[in-house]
């Protein structure tokens, strides 16, 4: 029997976040709080090694209180128990610091049944770092396994797991004790929708929920924005391109320009022809 | 921890099959200006197995220094073996700065080692500045899908370190002979102190054109209407000579294979000339291709956000326009044969 542990974040949905262009901020309102994305295959992959070999799935999350929507989201995939942190000492976290709090979480939830795999998303959409997988696989001391698009085999008896992980050009094969943890491609596996018992469930579902009060050992200098070596110090709207000419007359006019563009970059045609 | 013990500016020399990532060499370009401002020197850090070899091309691109390690067991690149080089190296010469090109491998290494040193790291810089005074790195980079630009800064803690995007910074023109001093070192590290080993590498390399070393790329996007509509994308490539790239929302409509995705989460191009047909221009699609050379936009929403970001836009239908430039182009090219000159 497995225990697998995925974390998850809420995000704000960035496709349709909106600027205040007066301000230079993000208008939070204006997007949605989803499950960040990748996470949502991450809980997916968790589920099916479950129906595959047996066990248990719990999902993690450090947020805010509204935060626990998106643990709902993952019982309606699939997942038996969620368990949120929240705190205002978690507040400011960089990866740094994100990683020691949800390993001081991932350490209790052992403690009343052990972990043999942790699952997070390859990234966020908002932070989009992908730092904190591996940062909570090192402070367990466990192998992190990144961009991992295929679970061959888990063998809890045998305590190892073989994966395909991806690469620029293909992917490689790896094998790795258990436990460890892997950081997931979206391409691993696609998110159905969620079966009917399992929207009823989560409807109801409410998910253990600690403050840093109930986490054992936690050296507080290490949470939030004093446990975090890095500041965001300055926020800008990116540069706006200035836009180029349009061109006018009929189509074919048009069509006639772009090719003379073209005909002035002659040598990125010829070594082509070259080779040919 | 005291900041002054901590000097130099360093790379991570990331190299596959005894081979230099373009990447390392552009944050080679990139470090060079940071040391200088700061009157520090450039070293680089180079992992592998057999790959002394590679050292001079590390100083012909800028770097002072380079330390080695070259052993067997770091055939293959390993979280778990290459980190503890790179944590050996930092604790024993103590770098005031670290950048490494935010590719899977760089970005995998340098969380792992951010993480065992308790220092600050920067995700997917696009922008690097130094205070010249105090040593303080200024990384900036996109965030929340790109919508925003964020400074990093690491003020209490050393080395700094940041991955960096590929193809943002430029590389120095190299300069052969240029010569540096090469730091061999050695780690007593065995198979049994590494918990994953690499069964095997499969490149799935059949006709996958690397988009990213393209000098034309022809993009299109959700405009196109079908799968049928964007061969007109592949027609058009392919009387240019040119590599097909695709916005998400036509991959993910499965007109065409996610390694030609352009954008945040497919490939960052810079082609001489990038051609972007049928495509909105939203920001994550902007970050992949904005700094190409020459963009041309044809859309036929004259509000497009593409025209803002294009050199050239034509307001109108993509089954016009385009077979308009086959045509016209192909006509060029045969005038051109005609009177003997090459196109
Ligand atoms: C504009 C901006 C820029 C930033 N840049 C940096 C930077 O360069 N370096 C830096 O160290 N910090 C940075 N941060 C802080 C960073 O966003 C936070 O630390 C955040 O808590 C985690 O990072 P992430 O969102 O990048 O997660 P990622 O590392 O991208 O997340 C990877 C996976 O880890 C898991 N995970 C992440 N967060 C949680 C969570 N709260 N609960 C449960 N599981 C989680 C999920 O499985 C997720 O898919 C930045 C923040 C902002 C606002
Ligand atoms: C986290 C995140 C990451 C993302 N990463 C990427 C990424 O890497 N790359 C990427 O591209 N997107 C990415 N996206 C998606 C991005 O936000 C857009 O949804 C996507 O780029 C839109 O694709 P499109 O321009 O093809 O489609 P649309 O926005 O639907 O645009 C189609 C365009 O075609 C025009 N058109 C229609 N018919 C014709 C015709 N006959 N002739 C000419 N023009 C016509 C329309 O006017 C319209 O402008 C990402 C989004 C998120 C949230």
């Amino acid at each position: 029997m497995l225990h697998i542990v995925a974390c998850i974040k809420q995000v704000p949905d960035t496709k349709i976040i909106k600027m205040n262009p007066k301000t230079n901020t993000m208008d939070r309102s204006s997007a949605p709080a989803i499950l960040n994305p990748y996470d949502a295959h991450a809980v997916e992959e968790a589920v099916r090694l479950k129906n595959r070999y047996g066990g248990t799935v719990s999902v993690l999350t450090m947020g805010p209180p509204p935060a626990v929507k998106a643990i709902r989201k993952c019982i309606e995939i699939g997942a038996d128990e969620g368990y949120m942190i929240t705190d205002r000492a978690f507040a400011g976290a960089d990866t740094l610091a994100t990683s020691y709090a949800l390993t001081k979480a991932l350490e209790k939830i052992g403690k009343s049944r052990s972990i043999d795999l942790i699952i997070c998303g390859k990234m966020t959409i908002d932070g989009d770092t992908g730092q904190v997988g591996p940062g909570i696989a090192r402070r367990l001391d466990i192998p992190p396994l990144t961009s991992v698009k295929k679970v061959v085999e888990i063998n809890k008896e045998k305590g190892y797991a073989i994966v395909h992980r991806k690469l620029e050009d293909g992917y490689e094969v790896v094998q790795s004790t258990l436990p460890c943890l892997f950081s997931v491609e979206k391409e691993i596996n696609e998110v159905p929708y969620a079966p009917l018992p399992n929207m009823i469930r989560a409807a109801r579902y409410q998910p253990h929920i600690w403050s840093v009060d109930d986490l054992e050992d936690v050296d507080r200098t290490l949470l939030g924005l004093k446990g975090s070596p890095t500041i965001v110090s300055k926020v800008w709207p990116p540069e706006k391109p200035k836009g180029g000419e349009m061109l006018t007359g009929t189509p074919k006019e048009q069509a006639e320009r772009i090719i003379s563009l073209l005909l002035e970059r002659k040598e990125l045609f010829r070594a082509k022809e070259e080779l040919g | 921890m005291n900041l002054e013990d901590y000097k130099g500016v360093w790379v991570f020399i990331e190299q596959k099959d005894g081979k230099i990532a373009r990447v390392s060499l552009e944050l080679l370009g990139a470090g060079r200006k940071l040391a200088d401002k700061r009157g520090v020197p450039l070293a680089g850090v180079l992992i592998g197995d057999r790959v002394k070899h590679l050292a001079q091309e590390v100083f012909a691109y800028g770097a002072d220094l380079l330390y080695l390690y070259d052993d067997p067991i770091f055939h293959h690149y390993r979280t778990e073996s290459y980190m503890r080089a790179v944590i050996d190296c930092c604790r024993k010469y103590k770098p005031e700065i670290f950048l490494y090109g935010a590719t899977s491998t760089g970005k995998d290494l340098a969380s792992a080692v951010a993480t065992d040193l308790a220092t600050g790291l920067t995700a997917d810089t696009t922008m690097l500045d130094v205070d010249a005074e105090t040593g303080l790195l200024e990384a900036s980079r996109p965030a929340f899908g790109g919508n925003i630009m964020a400074t990093i800064l690491c003020k209490k803690d050393r080395p700094q370190m940041a991955t960096v995007r590929p193809k943002v910074m430029k590389a120095l023109e190299p300069v052969p002979g240029r010569s540096g001093q090469l730091i061999e070192e050695h780690l007593p590290l065995g198979e049994e102190d590494i918990r994953t080993k690499v069964l095997e590498i499969v490149r799935e390399t059949q006709k996958k054109v690397r988009i990213d070393e393209a000098d034309i790329i022809v993009a299109g996007g959700k405009g196109l209407g079908s799968k049928e509509g964007f061969q007109l994308i592949h027609q058009f490539a392919d009387v240019l000579g040119a590599s097909v790239g695709a916005s998400r929302d036509a991959v993910e409509a499965g007109w065409i294979e996610h390694h030609h995705q352009v954008g945040q989460t497919g490939v960052t191009v810079t082609p001489k000339i990038y051609f972007a047909i049928g495509i909105s221009g939203a920001i994550q699609h902007l970050v992949g291709m904005q700094n190409s050379g020459l963009i041309i936009a044809i859309n036929k929403d004259p509000n497009a956000a593409i025209f803002q970001a294009c050199h050239y836009g034509i307001v109108g239908d993509a089954f016009e326009i385009v077979p308009l430039l086959i045509e016209g182009f192909q006509a060029a090219l045969a005038r051109e044969v005609q009177y003997g000159g090459k196109v």
